[in-house]
């Protein structure tokens, strides 16, 4: 943890570049578009709820993109759905972060070869970081795109890379 | 309901969208509500968020590669629809499974229909601000999903159940396990009937709300909980047996209009409770009498029907799901087409809807418990 | 109850004018094939006469047969109170296929019929709101459970195949 392994030498005062503060508060606390789209969102609801607690990872679903940090692309995304997301993933205030859960987003899954209706992964509409394999993924494997993003959201820099 | 012709003053009609992207459409359903004030005139659903061409999958794949595809469908009841598809194939193929093959499908079903109703009620106490009975439903379920996963490895789409047989026989553990959970189970519906479906605000939010008469549900062709819980006693189960159904003692629970009127939300909500009950008495009966034998011995090795075609159905936890498969004589079938329940039952919102207010639509559309992925297939 | 067969003597009686035909040689079930445009009349009787009494329609499914040249409909009807079920099926021809709706008769049908539009072009006459269900309402590519159906490349700048 960034701040917690910082030792308090005086006082209550702790002392921290701001870039580790500002990913520290961006990854613990990463609100949810509360939206899911097919059997992955079963599997997404089932790691909010009691067995697997989304929660702890500071993950609180939002009914409205506007409060939201992350969205979780949760199942098939249709043609019809595809300009949809698109909107709603333009309403979500900077920094976002997109997971892309499941093989339907990823790729099309199952539905890759013969679905004319089926858009053949996520990242054709938005950018994606981080994908989760699976058909549909266990909620420890979402648990672990989580925090294989927290992971990524630590290593941001304020700083422009030089060229 | 409110009389909308009698307010003296007429406003402008006012259409709303609710969806795609709403928490409580119960997955990517658009509502187009046209609100006098915030009385609603009209509901006109668009569908098709979610269409995955399941019918068009199944003229490319040979009949054992649309297994998995069917679990696909209303994913919250897979092995439901598993079981449909098995009984239509073996009634076009004209098998006969063995007897343990016939136990072990019905335990799943009847698993699968407690684990689908508990998300129904979960999810339904949610739309209505209830969180907690969301949770208790959660951890009730996860046992369920436990019980599937020592026995397939899967935990929502199995590729259990095949044609002619099943992929596994049962974990040496799951028989135990499952009288464990039963045990464990029944207080736990006292409890959620003492935290929800008793619960004061509860039924003031559903009772009275979305009342379907029964003639109106049979004419659209409602199946299901929500043609029960209009007061018939219609259940395929009963009435068109098959697997080894006629072989159990149950009843089948319909809708008293104990707090309002006979086929409002409550009803609705209420007789699912009851069949989790129900479900519980099939599944002790069928563990005492569970059989041994091969589960395996009947699966044929290249599935290659006669020409023709075959309507099979079963009783899933949504209503009655049919296959209509027509075969050419290949090994493909030459059109399959579902007959979901959902996308039956999703056309009566207009009718239950009209003359309630907008936060009524919430209770109405939680109540007839629809899954997108089976509506738009 | 009654069986396919007591069920056709009893529509031939009432339609000494229409034609009808039983097939009963396939494995499992019997249909009868009827005119596509009078189907609703056909359905009529069917859902009034009180000793048929169908007063459910579970399924209504187009199919395309290609070799054929035509597209048809097959009805799956069930009487809730009399436990008898009965199959119809109706032929269009491929290129204009036009069936007589019965959308007055089972309010159901409305949508199966819209899905057999979407997914067939089969136009259903009277039908009160045909439009596309499942696809979207700008799809123009055509109607995709045809078995001659190109998917194509682009849709609203998204690319379609993999």
């Amino acid at each position: 943890m960034g701040l917690l392994d910082k030792e308090f030498t005086d006082g209550n005062i702790v002392i921290a570049k701001a870039e580790d503060l500002m990913n520290w508060a961006r990854l613990s606390s990463l609100w949810q578009v509360s939206f899911g789209l097919a059997c992955c969102a079963i599997e997404m609801m089932a790691t909010s709820a009691s067995h697997y607690d989304f929660d702890r990872f500071g993950v609180i679903p939002r009914p409205s993109p506007r409060h939201a940090d992350i969205i979780i692309i949760s199942g098939t995304v249709t043609l019809k759905m595809a300009t949809r997301i698109k909107r709603l993933y333009e309403q979500m205030p900077e920094p976002k972060y997109i997971i892309s859960m499941g093989s339907c987003s990823n790729s099309g899954g199952p539905y890759w070869e013969h679905g004319y209706h089926v858009l053949k992964g996520i990242d054709r509409v938005i950018p994606v970081d981080v994908y989760v394999p699976g058909c549909p993924p266990r909620p420890e494997a979402l648990l672990e795109g989580l925090i294989k993003l927290q992971e990524k959201i630590r290593k941001t820099s304020l700083v422009k890379k030089s060229t | 309901m409110i009389n909308t012709k009698s307010s003296a003053i007429r406003t402008e009609e006012m259409v709303l969208n609710m969806g795609p992207q709403h928490p409580s459409t119960h997955g990517v359903l658009r509502l187009e509500l046209a609100l006098e004030g915030e009385i609603i005139t009209k509901v006109t659903p668009h569908i098709g968020y979610l269409h995955r061409c399941f019918e068009k999958h199944c003229e490319a794949m040979t009949y054992p590669q649309i297994v998995p595809y069917t679990d696909r469908m209303d994913y919250l009841a897979s092995m439901g629809n598993e079981l449909g598809y098995a009984v239509a194939m073996e009634k076009l193929l004209g098998i006969e499974v063995p007897q343990r093959v016939e136990y072990i499908r019905v335990i799943m079903a009847e698993l699968q229909r407690i684990a689908s109703h508990l998300v129904a009620l979960g999810t339904y106490g949610a739309d209505i601000g209830a969180f907690t009975p969301f949770l208790y439903c959660f951890r009730d379920r996860e046992k369920i999903l436990h019980l599937f996963e020592i026995t397939c490895g899967a935990r929502l789409l199995y590729n259990y159940i095949w044609v002619g047989g099943l992929s596994h026989d049962l974990h040496p553990d799951f028989v135990r396990k499952t009288r464990d959970f039963i045990k464990e189970f029944k207080p736990t519906i006292k409890e959620l009937n003492d935290i929800l479906s008793y619960n004061k605000i509860f039924i003031d939010r559903t009772a009275n709300v979305g009342i379907l008469p029964v003639k109106t549900a049979i004419n659209f062709g409602v199946s299901g909980p929500n043609l029960r819980a209009s007061g018939i006693k219609w259940d395929i189960r009963k009435d068109d047996p098959y697997s080894v159904y006629s072989k159990f003692d149950f009843d089948i629970p319909v809708g008293k209009g104990t707090h309002g009127t006979v086929g409002d939300s409550w009803d609705r909500y209420f007789v699912r409770i009851l069949e989790m009950e129900e479900s519980l008495k099939i599944i002790e009966q069928a563990l005492d009498q569970l059989p041994d034998g091969d589960v395996q011995s009947a699966i044929p090795k290249r599935i290659k029907p006669n020409a023709g075609h075959v309507y099979g159905r079963v009783e899933n936890p949504r209503g009655e799901l049919g296959y209509f498969i027509i075969s050419d004589g290949s090994t493909t079938p030459y059109r399959v087409k579902v007959r979901a329940p959902s996308f039956v039952t999703l056309q009566i919102l207009g009718e239950l809807c009209k003359g309630y207010m907008i936060a009524d639509v919430i209770t109405i559309l939680g109540s007839i418990d629809i899954v997108l992925g089976e509506i738009d297939r | 109850m009654k069986n396919t067969e007591e069920i056709l003597q009893a529509l031939k009686e009432n339609f000494p004018d229409f034609s009808f035909e039983l097939k009963s040689d396939l494995p499992v079930e019997g249909f009868i094939i009827c005119n596509p445009l009078v189907i609703d009349k056909i359905s009529h009787f069917l859902h009034d006469n009180p000793e048929l009494n169908f007063d459910s329609l579970i399924n209504l499914s187009g199919v395309d047969e290609i070799k054929a040249n035509q597209l048809s409909v097959y009805y799956h009807l069930e009487s809730t109170e009399l436990k008898h079920k009965l199959v119809l099926k109706v032929v269009t021809d491929r290129n204009s296929p036009e069936v007589a709706s019965v959308t007055d008769i089972w309010k159901g049908a409305n949508w199966h019929e819209r899905e057999a539009y979407d997914m067939f072009g089969i136009k259903f006459l009277n039908h009160p709101d045909l439009r596309r269900i499942l696809m979207p309402y700008d799809w123009e590519a055509g109607h995709p459970l045809r078995k001659d159906y190109e998917n194509p490349e682009f849709y609203q700048g998204m690319k379609v195949p993999f």
